[in-house]
């Protein structure tokens, strides 16, 4: 397979596992935190809400996405190129979109510590 | 964050980490899987390793879900970095995969990573406005009290 190929399999897992993300993180944020539900009324409504989600729903159709996406270019490129390279741009993504889609206030202490995770990620490749 | 937020942090890094060890683990079993014996996929279900691997990753899924319902995105992904270090030891010491300078340089840099947001806020104050998280705890318990003598959330 060709270099584009894999570059726009890497795409493919990139942009599938951060939308799974994103749309998980949203989910959770309007189910409220699953430690209160849970004391006050059990875990079987956790359970219920959580799978009553449609944006769960649809993150996990998403990160099925990136999991078939990955399977798909580990067959065209080694695991060495393609694992950190995918790991690390989905944490650099996840940044991005989490300002973008989630308005959460990424600062300078989390761009570096997204910045800097990424970079370490892709130097365990060597 | 209180010291159960800190321990939800902490399932995630240790069953992800060791999920994804226990599948590599079992899947060296196997050799490479490739489009000439891809059924082999299905046969590596019931090997006990990736049996194990997959319900320590069905753990992983529900702290990591748990970490979500009260923490930014952006807070969790590199406060739980900190798992790609444990691999990486995991990998060495029980798989015993080697570790080069390249790869201890990254691990410091991931940890470098995780000391960056862990001391920081795990919520800022932008992403509570589609979140129930910014009522008063006190609001909240009586809500859900409410909530469940009236059945008003039922068919939520």
């Amino acid at each position: 397979m060709t270099g584009a190929a894999t570059w726009a399999g890497i795409a493919a897992i990139v942009i599938t596992a951060t939308s799974g993300d994103v749309l998980q993180s949203r989910a959770m944020k309007e189910i409220g935190d699953l430690g209160a539900v849970r004391k006050s009324q059990g875990l079987s409504q956790v359970i219920r809400r959580v799978i009553a989600s449609p944006q769960f729903m649809l993150g996990l159709l998403f990160m099925a996405l990136a999991f078939a996406s990955l399977l798909v270019t580990l067959s065209w490129a080694d695991v060495s190129i393609v694992g950190p390279a995918s790991a690390s741009l989905t944490f650099i993504a996840n940044a991005l979109a989490a300002r973008v889609f989630l308005k959460e206030h990424v600062d300078h202490r989390r761009w570096l510590a997204a910045a800097s995770v990424a970079a370490g990620v892709a130097l365990l490749a060597h | 964050m209180t010291f159960r937020k800190y321990l939800v942090l902490f399932a995630v890094v240790i069953f992800g980490a060791g999920g994804d060890v226990c599948l590599a683990r079992g899947m060296k079993d196997f050799g490479a899987v490739t489009s000439a014996n891809w059924n082999q996929l299905f046969a590596s279900l019931w090997n006990p390793w990736v049996l194990t691997g997959i319900g320590l990753l069905l753990l992983f899924l529900c702290s990591y879900l748990t970490a979500l319902s009260w923490a930014d995105l952006t807070y969790v992904l590199p406060a739980t970095a900190i798992s790609y270090v444990l691999m990486a030891l995991l990998g060495k010491f029980f798989l015993h995969e080697t570790v080069t300078v390249g790869r201890w340089l990254g691990i410091a840099l991931i940890t470098a990573g995780v000391g960056f947001v862990a001391g920081g806020p795990a919520l800022t104050p932008a992403a509570y406005a589609h979140s129930k998280l910014d009522r008063p705890a006190s609001h909240e318990h009586l809500e859900a009290q409410l909530s469940v003598a009236t059945g008003a959330e039922s068919d939520a």
